[in-house]
């Protein structure tokens, strides 16, 4: 749709804001299933949105068929009415005019159906050619996505761009016992960034079989050393979720345990958060409302400095923006999500850290998080103990444990060796799975939950 | 015009159409109408499978050229799509749901808030309600056809409390295919884990008997169930359940069906996506294993027929999928259960259970609501506790299954206990 026509259907109507987002894809999708292609496909998706804000109060328009858009916003507007009855807080922003068309190295877009085919395949059988693996999966998924969007206070930008993601697992069996290992990874639309990876996935598969025999761990209390990996997952469920001020902006109690100056942890802990670093899943240019990324100091020294804000928990809070607004597609108007978060690197080294432990586990890899802010999990996919200071023994996959108020004041070193995750996606709210990344450097906890045998 | 390209075709539109009102602190925020539209092709040509999807029926012509492209790629096309079929009567449809009054849904959601906030006045909510209607329409070049309207219509809040550096988290939600003009129910249930949870309790770690209510069930042991009961897991030879058919896997206490027939129910259906007609399947009778579930292409290959389980998720291809699991009332009343405890633990709410080796059956996660038990009574809400299992070991020891069963979204289950599981507590 031309520009002239989206900027007319935004103009003249009663509301405080309107933006419209359209939007087209295509993807591709192949996922071997055992020695079984169970799907390969390459959809096509258009649609958008539109959004209005009148009086505190937002009307949200979704559609296939972006005809008649005129009409569409004079709907959203109506349901803003409807439901606004206060006052309008939103962040002011320079409106911005731009066109991106972003390219990876070699981006997915211009890789042959064939060759992405061939590459799923290739992992496939490595994992199932590993002797007493029972079976597999390997889907590989990627899209191209150009974005339009417009509002009323002059802003028109178009964003187009990749994103890739790849998942190995492996499983093996014994009798009624069934063991699998996992491998995540991603990128922003570099397909080279998912090739040679054949070697991490012949240790994936040999990793399931080894785990038929490995011991469980006993519930409690441990001295843990997390991965670079885990730890990403453990720092985006244990503050990034807490940072992001739509959990917080109306809720007084919550501003006054979120308050900037509030220390969380020790002077080595450093945490970011941000979109405007190039090239991560969670990198861009423009959030969605139009707003420029930023990159946004959450803990600085131990101490909470910075959240993450959309215009309307920014002005509410009276905080500068910064750009952390997002909406997984057109289905959904966007919320304060994370981009790219991490933990930055400090002084200590692995071996130091193992070396201090006598009796500990050191958790790798993940299968997954979760929080509710104060409490929250995360999951490891692979446990090894510590003992006497050294790596000792595979263990079962493990959940681990944390609370928000004592977990990050236990982080006792952080490594020197900071890596950036591309694997997953976030969810919240509904919307899944949002392009991001995390990292961190290895890292150490005291006292940290594990639920065990 | 597939029909001349391939030797078989089949074409799925499905469309929704949905209104949710949303509250968040307590107020009104949002009004939303969201439309949304799903075509997908499937062909076989040459003995191969082709696909595409697309979202407006504009362009078919390029939908099947590029199912035709796909085919060239696809996997052996292993199954027969189904000519006319005989469906049972699944009333789904309930017109005032699909109309009902935005102001109206409007009043209901203020009612939720200011009825809780009664209880508990600090209290912050965040409410939901929603109502909307569902088309499904599949039809093949075999002159299999099927077409149903679904309405739906939802409440659900979510309340925080916050006192000094606590916060506790409380809510419920319901659903159905009619409307749900009373509040009565889902403020009772948000009231009474309120209730519960005024005191603190702390449990020390070790293993002790562990009752999960319906939201616990859910949240902990039905992933892995679902999981081993697909037909799609137990052909890639990784279901703990496979070639167990006939045998007490179970304790005699637990019996478990899928049921799409259930009327009035939002993920009930008179036929699956692919057109085949819904049944009840039976998968656990009193510990025994008696099914699993399958969509065309798995049953094919698996020698068997498909259960009517064919689900689409997004534009991807049919997969068996669970629709409502209902697991058989017990014997003991919930009462009952926790009187008859010395010292032990209710699980309302376990946060990341299913984050692990579900396949093999392992659940652990967090007690993100639930009350420690002593001397028969639920004397406190505990914090900072892990629970931990598989449930071919929780499921198949002494398990009472309780009387009283609820739906929790598309699950029909009591609350159940299992007499010994690892707990893990800080401090």
């Amino acid at each position: 749709m031309q520009r002239d026509l989206i900027e007319s259907a935004l103009k003249g109507h009663e509301a405080d804001y309107v933006e419209v987002r359209l939007e087209e894809s295509r993807s591709t999708s192949v996922r071997y299933r055992g020695k079984e292609l169970e799907e390969i496909s390459q959809p096509v998706s258009s649609g958008g949105n539109v959004r209005a804000l009148v009086r505190g109060g937002w009307g949200f328009v979704s559609f296939n068929e972006p005809g008649h858009l005129r009409e569409k916003v004079g709907l959203a507007v109506a349901h803003a009415r409807h439901v606004g009855r206060g006052a309008t807080s939103f962040a002011a922003t320079e409106p911005a005019v731009d066109v991106l068309n972003e390219t990876a190295a070699k981006d997915c877009s211009a890789i042959a159906l064939a060759e992405k085919k061939r590459l799923a395949e290739e992992y496939n059988e490595i994992v199932l050619s590993t002797p007493r693996v029972e079976t597999s999966v390997v889907a590989y998924r990627d899209r191209r996505r150009r974005v339009v969007f417009a509002s009323s206070e002059g802003s028109y930008i178009e964003q187009s761009n990749s994103d890739l993601a790849l998942r190995v697992a492996a499983m093996a069996r014994d009798g009624g016992d069934v063991q699998q290992s996992g491998l995540s990874t991603g990128s922003r639309g570099d397909f080279g960034q998912v090739e040679g990876l054949h070697q991490q996935v012949r240790e994936t598969a040999l990793r399931a079989v080894e785990l038929l025999s490995a011991p469980r761990v006993s519930s409690g209390e441990h001295w843990v050393v997390l991965d670079p990996i885990l730890a990403g997952v453990f720092v985006h469920e244990a503050f990034g979720h807490l940072s992001e001020a739509d959990f917080t902006y109306e809720n007084e109690r919550m501003r006054q345990i979120m308050v900037v100056g509030r220390r969380f942890g020790g002077d080595h802990l450093n945490i970011v958060d941000g979109a405007a670093v190039p090239g991560l899943r969670g990198s861009y240019r423009y959030d969605d409302e139009g707003v420029p990324a930023a990159r946004t100091y959450l803990v600085k020294e131990g101490v909470l400095v910075g959240r993450l804000h959309s215009r309307e928990t920014a002005a509410k809070m009276a905080e500068p923006v910064t750009g952390n607004a997002r909406a997984v597609d057109y289905h959904h108007p966007p919320i304060v999500r994370m981009t790219n978060t991490f933990i930055e690197a400090g002084q200590a080294s692995f071996d130091g850290m193992v070396g201090e432990i006598k009796e500990g586990v050191y958790v790798k890899n993940w299968y997954g998080g979760t929080t509710s802010m104060e409490m929250f999990t995360f999951s490891a996919a692979e446990a090894y103990a510590i003992r006497n200071g050294r790596v000792a023994e595979l263990l079962r996959p493990v959940v681990l444990s944390g609370n928000i108020f004592t977990t990050l004041e236990n982080v006792d070193a952080i490594g020197d060796d900071l890596q950036m995750n591309q694997g997953g996606g976030c969810g919240k709210s509904g919307q899944a799975p949002l392009p991001v990344s995390n990292g961190s450097p290895h890292i150490r906890i005291r006292r940290c939950l594990i639920g065990g045998a | 015009m597939a029909g001349k390209r391939a030797q078989e075709a089949e074409v799925f539109v499905g469309s929704v159409d949905d209104t949710p009102v949303v509250f968040e602190a307590n107020r009104l925020k949002q009004l939303q109408t969201n439309r949304g539209m799903l075509v997908a092709l499937r062909i076989v040509r040459d003995g191969k499978l082709g696909f595409a999807t697309a979202t407006s029926l504009d362009d078919i012509g390029s939908l099947v050229d590029r199912a035709v492209d796909i085919s060239h790629f696809g996997a052996p096309a292993r199954f027969e799509l189904p000519s006319g079929q005989e469906y049972p009567r699944v009333s789904v449809y309930d017109r005032e749901a699909e109309t009902f009054d935005v102001d109206a849904m409007v009043e209901l959601g203020q009612s939720l808030i200011a009825r809780v906030r009664e209880h508990t006045p600090d209290l912050l909510c965040d409410a939901s309600v929603g109502r909307g209607a569902a088309l499904v329409h599949v039809m093949n070049s075999r002159g299999g056809e099927a077409s149903f309207t679904r309405s739906y219509f939802g409440l659900a809040l979510e309340g925080t409390l916050i006192r000094g550096t606590d916060i506790l988290f409380v809510g419920d939600s319901e659903s159905s295919c009619h409307p749900i003009r009373d509040v009565d129910w889902l403020v009772k249930s948000t009231v009474n884990q309120l209730e519960l949870s005024r005191r603190q309790a702390a449990l020390t770690t070790g293993h002790m008997p562990v009752i999960f209510t319906p939201h616990g069930v859910v949240s902990a042991l039905i992933a892995p169930l679902a999981a081993a009961f697909n037909g799609r897991v137990v052909l890639q030879g990784v279901s703990p359940l496979m070639n167990r058919t006939g045998e007490q896997v179970f304790s005699p206490e637990l019996s478990l069906r899928d049921d799409a027939t259930v009327a009035y129910r939002p993920r009930s259906r008179p036929c699956d996506d692919e057109g085949m007609p819904s049944r009840v399947i039976p998968l656990v009778e009193h510990g025994v294993v008696s099914g699993f579930i399958y969509d065309l292409q798995t049953a094919a290959l698996a020698g068997t027929r498909s259960t009517g389980s064919g689900d689409r998720a997004g534009a991807s291809l049919p997969s068996p999928s669970v629709s409502n699991l209902v697991v058989q009332t017990g014997k003991t009343g919930f009462e009952d259960m926790v009187r008859g405890l010395d010292e032990g633990l209710v699980v309302e709410q376990l946060m990341g259970a299913t984050q692990t080796n579900v396949l093999g059956g392992d659940f652990s996660g967090n007690v993100l609501l639930g009350y420690k038990v002593e001397k028969g009574e639920m004397v406190g809400r505990v914090k900072d506790t892990v629970v931990s299992g598989n449930v071919y070991q929780a499921l198949s020891a002494a398990i009472a299954v309780g009387r009283e069963a609820r739906w929790v979204g598309a699950v029909h289950t009591p609350a159940i206990l299992c007499p010994d599981l690892a707990v893990g507590v800080k401090g």
